[in-house]
């Protein structure tokens, strides 16, 4: 199937990533031959397969929903773009 | 005192817990020949203080009569490591200033055990390559060159600065990850051993993530035994990685050398693929010729889905990748871009900058299969072709031991050759990501040398949990294939 650059613009909307609108003819191509060459898998014969989700045979652990660690507020800014009194500072989110 | 950087990891550790050489000395030389081979660009950070500070606390515990069983011996840890307050960004401009607060799990019980760390390795951005010229800080060359060239060539990928690190000798060791091929593929183009362990052997925690159901770390060394010593101290339940397994961590050194006689070693046939080079039919010809003459038994087997499991793997690992790289929003750790913008600008314009082309190309693949309407025609569809692949293994396990393949489809390429077509860089990963998506261990080993002299790797897959079997018949192998090529230096 193939993608064309409508959908390239959707698709980077969706991942938040800006492409200049000279660049989603190219990507379409690009992607439309990755894709195309990803539909061999239609040949093969799925029916009834349980879809495989992770590649080790053990149930999920599960742990005590207890507190761990944290109550370190300097180490979890220390990489913040920008921070101010102990927060993240963002763009404004709510108008 | 002979040069303390052509040494393998074992004699290095004999020969410091025999105080013949301490690890400073084997660490200055080491940080001299990183220096000194700056052309190949294998290290995107030299951390020589760190280097040196941890040599001096290991000397010291040598003289303490309290070594661990790494003691002293400097390695190179690939990029995609977490290590505490040094350069850690998968390769990506979107991290260029991020350092980690915290230390991998393999990193952590790498030093536990007493390793020294010389810095971080190149890679492709994210894992996302097979050549190493995705990353974000230039390509690493190959330490190779074909006969008479000086033509540079590709060190693989993704795990390209890792293997160039052991190949040149600017490191005993190197820790690497692979989700299709990335530890296994760059040790074949290199002449040296890597291995992809069982997934969930070492945990992932502090490792970036590339594609969570497929990621998983190893080691690329010099020989089958430094492997089997790296892999063990990397090796560990970790309650701190939900899919690391609770297993006992066996002794891998002591498969190394143990018999193979009897193992019954299949051979796949949809592994015969139209233009392979005849060289690597020969040698993997060769190579079960030697494991027949070890005692082993070959069988041919059948993988009927192998050639669906790059398309699958296409599908499954962009579509983790969309996910986990969805993070980098420019609000708490790496780039932001457009400050002062919108919300969504500075989303927009910070992933348009810190991601380069083939991540931003495969993120864009994983949130395609992944939006409404596509999810189960391609990524549901994908997960079950996963699971006749692993059913193929899980039948062809029924009736032998491993399996015997070659490692790539091809020796190590020109820089620059196969990026124009992704398809064309993604089938290098042809026969190594079908044992990802099942979760088996697999190892490249060096095999021969091609007409230019360039190197060659077997590759040996094992049942899950299994590596000591893979362990003993690399053994074998090595000592049958008596590689002693080595890159002459040019650089």
């Amino acid at each position: 199937m193939s993608i064309d650059a409508a959908t390239v613009r959707k698709v980077a909307k969706l991942a938040r990533i800006r492409e200049a609108e000279e660049r989603l003819e190219p990507l379409a191509r690009e992607l439309s031959g990755i894709m195309a060459w990803i539909e061999q898998l239609n040949e093969v014969d799925t029916d009834g397969v349980e879809p495989m989700t992770s590649a080790v045979n053990t149930p999920m652990p599960m742990r005590e929903d207890v507190v761990t660690d944290g109550g370190d507020a300097q180490r979890v800014l220390s990489n913040a773009p920008k921070a101010d009194k102990g927060f993240y500072v963002v763009p404004k989110v709510v108008e | 005192m002979s040069d303390l950087t052509d040494i393998t990891l074992k004699d290095a550790l004999e020969g410091l817990k025999a105080r013949r050489f301490s690890s400073a000395e084997i660490t200055k030389a080491h940080i001299a020949a990183i220096e000194g081979a700056r052309a190949l660009n294998a290290y995107v950070a030299e951390t020589p203080e760190k280097a040196l500070a941890m040599a001096a606390q290991a000397d010291a515990r040598i003289a303490r009569g309290e070594a661990g069983p790494l003691e002293g011996a400097p390695l190179g840890i690939k990029d995609l490591f977490c290590t505490e307050g040094d350069h850690s960004a998968a390769c990506s401009r979107i991290l260029d200033n991020f350092r980690p607060t915290y230390e991998s799990t393999v990193t952590a019980n790498l030093w536990r055990d007493g390793a020294v760390m010389l810095g971080k390795l190149n890679m492709d951005e994210f894992a996302m390559g097979s050549s190493n010229e995705t990353s974000a800080l230039g390509p690493v060359v190959n330490p190779w060159r074909s006969k008479g060239s000086n033509r540079p060539l590709t060190p693989g990928g993704s795990s390209g600065g890792s293997a160039a690190s052991v190949a040149a000798k600017l490191a005993l060791g190197a820790t690497a990850t692979d989700t299709g091929g990335s530890i296994r593929q760059p040790a074949a183009f290199t002449g040296t051993v890597g291995i992809k362990p069982t997934y969930g052997r070492c945990s992932r925690w502090g490792v970036i993530a590339f594609a969570s159901s497929l990621d998983q770390a190893g080691p690329i060394a010099r020989t089958v035994e430094d492997a089997a010593i790296l892999l063990k101290s990397m090796s560990g339940h970790d309650p701190k990685d939900s899919t690391s397994l609770p297993v006992e961590v066996p002794d891998f050194p002591s498969f190394v050398g143990k018999s193979v006689k009897g193992l019954r070693i299949g051979v796949p046939k949809e592994y015969r693929v139209e233009g392979m080079p005849a060289e690597i039919e020969t040698l993997w010809t060769q190579g079960i010729d030697w494991l027949k003459d070890a005692g082993c038994e070959i069988v041919e087997v059948s993988l009927p889905h192998t050639k669906y499991a790059l398309p699958a793997y296409y599908i499954v690992a962009p579509a983790e990748a969309s996910s986990n790289l969805a993070r980098y929003d420019g609000m708490r750790y790496g780039l932001r871009v457009a400050d002062g913008g919108s919300l969504t600008d500075v989303y927009e314009e910070t992933r348009a900058a810190g991601f380069g082309d083939e991540v931003k190309r495969r993120i864009l693949i994983g949130t395609y299969v992944l939006s409404a309407g596509y999810y189960d025609a391609y990524y549901l569809k994908a997960l079950k072709v996963r699971r006749r692949i692993a059913d193929d293994f899980t039948q062809a396990f029924g009736k032998v031991d491993a399996l015997l393949t070659p490692t790539a489809p091809s020796a190590a390429f020109g820089l620059g050759e196969n990026s124009a077509d992704p398809v064309a860089m993604y089938l290098n990963d042809i026969f190594t990501v079908t044992v990802n998506l099942a979760g088996l261990p697999g190892m490249s080993l060096p095999g021969g040398v091609d007409a230019q002299g360039l190197p060659l790797g077997l590759q040996l897959i094992g049942r899950a949990l299994d590596e000591g079997t893979l362990f003993s018949l690399g053994g074998a192998l090595e000592k049958a294939a008596d590689f002693k090529a080595r890159p002459e230096k040019w650089w």
